[in-house]
């Protein structure tokens, strides 16, 4: 029976009431009084030598404030990394400098080289226009493998290479892996590219930079998932500035998928500037900017070998990949090929042997970074599609294939450093097999064909590993910041309840989802519960959203400090009722005395901790109001199986997505309708990869797809409706609400499936085709039917 | 500059705008109605969609001055006069047809624009109407649905929620 309230109930949103009368509030609506406006000049050469620039004639334009160069940030920080990758010779990763406004060299296309403060945006545009750069061009490096070529251009003179790190996981001896090779009855191999993408949230990034002279306090309102991480690199690395004198506030945010976890360059600009110039300054980027400087996703090319012995046990899997890291490292870009990419290299299967090598490459393009999934896409990706290709070339049904080698005990420790607490794979496709409607695709094959297309059936298992935890274990992996969550519950004096917590809603519903659990654990309404997020002034310091991690720590910590908070109200009611501690039952908002008819209300206990006339004063402090930060003791495991059915027009090599179906084990659920959402939204993203997005560059480092002319993102007839299902559920084993995390898994396990299910469709039409490199357009089908 | 009126949400209203000031910006930053949103440079987004004089419009397309004189209707006036939400606006909770919000008035104001030509839409319709407004966090399903919905068909049938 489904509740109606509390955990497991499909609560509508409560956010959404101002979203839907356009009373949201977005970084892009704010307006400090005095504000000036900055716009940024931007490179539009991917790799150049600054030779002058000349502001004078500019600066007398109208309404000019200030405009600065490089030169005004010497003294200044730059951009920081916050994951340090130790290669496999025991050597950290090189790591370049990331200035705010380039110094004398110019890396990629959108790189900024000058910014322009004033009265208007107008005005400030216009004075970009007349500021002369002389730059001296040079050849950039685009392709990864010929960046590693000896005597490659380097996109960092004082770096040794254009490499950042080569690193190993899991079997680091090339010859034991070899021998596991060398004893394989069927080796398959492919090699294949994981595109470039680019996020693209809806809203565009913004920041307002503002300063108190007479408090020495700057605020930075700022589009971000994370507010105070970007504090902290900002202060800490950038500014240096005290963190007690910056409050940074990200209002509601408009979509983030991980391009607005990261600390930019105007970010830090706009603080900077609000001081320097004595008045408050705004940046919104246009999307041409977004394309340009927004962190990118993906973009691995990757050859990776599965060897399973005579029974098609899997027996080694081996890959090597070139990831992209493009001109700087982004915050937590060197981490996503590796820790977040070869650690999920076993996916749902027993394979004892595994070696994972990733090349980390710098070359004259936007810094690339976590997109969604980040990591585990590019890596389900090539595991499952080197499955499906095996099965093909063994003869033997892709899904028995794969069932044939599921983890099936837990917990279970994979030769890539993880520990796989619970799962259960068996039940997750016997799901998906049964709502997809496997036995009557004969059928709808049968119908397709009857109209001159062709059908086919893909299906891919997945897991992820989100919540990524615990602080100490990253910390020794090279994590330069701690990854647990904090919540501090507020109860009011009338029974009211603020929840003040670290994790940021940009689209997840925490507003609606947070309260539920705490209004179910004091049984109290919900709508007695407020979430407050996003102000470093108000809440605790907490690490914010990404990785499917709100509700696994964020609402872990919520769930202890909750705990703290009924533990002491226990104490205020027993003393109200004069019974022992132990004797007290919280139920349905009402203490009671087990065994009695004694009872004292939820409000009644909460007044007296404020008004404390009848009160423990010896005993207990007056208030009631606890505070807890969480860090996990292990990521959690979502896993599941998806299945996508698609028609090929082979005529023109148009793809369509007839159905697609997903089956999720995502432990327990608090807000089912929500759940459903966050996979519908992961499906499109994995569709978009699938079929249509690819973000492109030219030779020479020109950005081809700058806009939404040329970058093509999923749009409403590009899509089908969604079968979702995550009742097959195996809760965490070590956080307090047994959850899983599920924001991440569409994009994660959907790409595979699309492509699976075009090559099954090529192949009933005999074609003799086993890979298509995404997107799968019409343009790449077409060809590959021609051959 | 120049001076323009327009009736914007049923209230008269006027402000002084350069040639090249579009009617987003007007309704942004001289009304300070932030409901419609700027989500691109290319006219592709559809976060800035209004009704000019009934039309559906994207309000980055068409300057300020050509907006002179008509009536313009944005997501702010969209709610009942009671202040409770539309149909449009309480299918798209009902069926959680939002996420992170941005898209979202730029979607009721293209549904209710489809709506009014279209009562009652076929999926396909739907999507195919929505070509011109991006989203990207709902994968389409639950928009589709709300606007199916509120459209009062039965969505009943719609695979999962
Ligand atoms: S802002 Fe994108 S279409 Fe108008
Ligand atoms: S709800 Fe976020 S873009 Fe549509």
């Amino acid at each position: 029976m489904p509740k109606d309230t509390g955990i497991g109930a499909s609560q509508k949103r409560r956010e959404d009431v101002r979203f839907l009368t356009g009373a949201g509030n977005y970084t892009d609506d704010i307006n400090v009084s005095g504000q000036a406006y900055v716009h940024f000049v931007r490179s539009e050469v991917a790799h150049a030598k600054i030779l002058s620039i000349d502001t004078a004639k500019a600066s007398e334009l109208p309404g000019v404030v200030q405009i600065f160069t490089g030169s005004d940030f010497e003294g200044v920080g730059g951009l920081p990394c916050g994951w340090q990758v130790t290669d496999r010779y025991g050597e950290p990763m090189q790591e370049p400098p990331h200035p705010i406004l380039a110094q004398e060299k110019v890396r990629h296309v959108g790189d900024p080289i000058a910014a322009v403060v004033a009265d208007t945006y107008a005005q400030a545009r216009d004075a970009a226009e007349a500021i002369s750069i002389d730059f001296e061009e040079l050849p950039a490096v685009v392709d990864m493998s010929s960046a590693l070529d000896d005597g490659s251009v380097k996109v960092h003179d004082n770096l040794k290479s254009n490499l950042c790190y080569d690193w190993v996981l899991g079997e680091a001896d090339d010859t034991k892996i070899q021998e596991a090779f060398d004893a394989a009855a069927h080796v398959t191999t492919l090699e294949l590219t994981n595109q470039r993408l680019v996020a693209n949230p809806m809203e565009p990034r913004v920041a307002v930079g503002d300063y108190n002279r007479a408090s020495d306090e700057h605020t930075l309102y700022t589009t971000s998932q994370n507010p105070h991480v970007i504090r902290l690199l900002m202060c800490a690395f950038v500014l240096g500035l005290p963190e007690h004198k910056v409050r940074v506030v990200a209002p509601d945010v408009g979509g983030g998928f991980g391009t607005k976890i990261f600390h930019y360059a105007e970010e830090a600009f706009c603080t900077f500037a609000a001081k320097a110039c004595n008045r408050p300054v705004k940046w919104t980027s246009s999307r041409t900017e977004a394309f340009q400087t927004d962190a990118h996703g993906r973009d691995h090319v990757t050859k990776i070998e599965l060897a399973l012995d005579d029974a098609n046990n899997f027996t080694a899997i081996r890959t090597h990949t070139h990831a992209n890291m493009g001109a700087y490292l982004s915050t937590f870009a060197s981490s996503i090929p590796t820790w977040l990419h070869g650690t999920l290299m076993a996916g749902n299967y027993k394979t004892p042997a595994i070696q994972v090598n990733v090349r980390a490459v710098f070359t004259n393009t936007v810094p690339v970074d976590a997109y969604r999934g980040a990591g585990r896409p590019e890596a389900t990706f090539q595991l499952e599609r080197v499955i499906d290709i095996a099965a093909r070339e063994l003869k033997v049904d892709p899904i028995a294939l794969r069932r044939q080698n599921f983890i099936t005990e837990f917990p279970y420790e994979t030769p890539v450093a993880l520990a796989y607490d619970t799962g259960d794979y068996h039940g997750t496709m016997d799901r998906l097999e049964a709502n997809g409607d496997f036995s009557g695709f004969a059928a709808r094959r049968a119908e397709s064909e009857a109209q001159g297309k062709l059908r086919g059936l893909g299906v891919n298992c997945y897991i992820e590993a989100c919540g990524i935890a615990p602080s100490n274990i990253a910390g020794a992996l090279g994590a330069r910041a701690g990854l647990y969550d904090a919540a501090t519950v507020r109860v009011n004096a009338t029974g009211s309840i603020s929840v003040l917590v670290g994790a940021h809603s940009h689209g997840q519903g925490h507003e609606t989802v947070f309260p539920q659990v705490i209004a179910e654990m004091i049984g109290i309404d919900e709508s007695q519960v407020e979430i407050v997020h996003g102000d470093s002034s108000k809440i605790p310091f907490g690490m914010g959203t990404y990785g499917s991690r709100s509700l696994a720590v964020c609402g872990s910590a919520m769930v202890r400090a909750t705990e703290k908070v009924i533990n002491k109200a226990k104490k205020i009611a027993a003393h109200l009722m004069e019974a022992s501690e132990s004797d007290i039952e919280l139920k349905d908002g009402t203490f009671s005395v087990a065994g009695t008819d004694k009872s004292v209300a939820w409000g009644d206990v909460t007044l007296t901790a404020y008004v404390p006339h009848n009160f423990p004063l010896e005993d207990l402090e007056p208030g009631l109001e606890e505070t807890a930060f969480y860090d996990p003791a292990n990521f959690t495991f979502p896993a599941g199986g998806y299945a996508c059915e698609v028609e090929v027009d082979p005529e023109t090599g148009h793809v369509s997505v007839e159905r697609f179906t997903a089956a999720d084990d995502f432990g327990n659920v608090v807000n089912p309708m929500i759940v459903d959402g966050q996979v519908h939204g992961g499906l499109g993203q994995g569709i978009g990869q699938a079929l249509l997005e690819n973000c492109a560059y030219d030779e020479s480092g020109q950005l081809l797809t700058g806009s939404f002319m040329d970058y093509a993102m999923p749009r409403a007839d590009d899509v089908p409706f969604y079968s979702v299902d995550h009742s097959s559920q195996t809760p965490c084993t070590h956080n307090p609400l047994g959850v899983k995390g599920c924001g991440e898994a569409g994009a994660i396990g959907s790409p595979p499936a699309v492509v699976n299910a075009v090559i099954d469709a090529l192949q009933s039409g005999g074609h003799d085709v086993t890979h298509i490199d995404m997107p799968v357009s019409p343009g790449r089908v077409w060809e590959a039917i021609q051959k | 500059m120049s001076k323009v009126t327009m009736t914007v949400n049923g209230r008269a209203t006027s402000g002084d705008v350069e040639g090249r000031t579009l009617l987003s910006s007007y309704l942004r930053d001289t009304l300070g109605l932030t409901g419609t949103h700027i989500g691109c440079d290319t006219s592709q987004c559809g976060t800035c969609v209004v009704h000019v004089d009934g039309k559906v419009v994207k309000s980055c397309t068409m300057l300020a001055l050509e907006a002179d004189g008509a009536v313009v209707d944005t997501i702010e006036g969209q709610a009942n006069a009671d202040g409770s939400l539309n149909v449009i606006q309480q299918a798209f909770q009902d069926h959680h047809g939002l996420q992170c919000g941005f898209c979202t008035p730029g979607m009721v104001m293209s549904a209710a624009a489809l709506l009014k030509d279209n009562p009652k839409p076929s999926e396909s319709e739907i999507r195919k109407y929505l070509e011109g407004n991006l989203c990207r966090c709902t994968g389409y399903h639950n928009i589709v649905k709300a606007i199916l919905a509120a459209s009062g068909q039965d969505v009943s049938v719609v695979a999962a929620e």
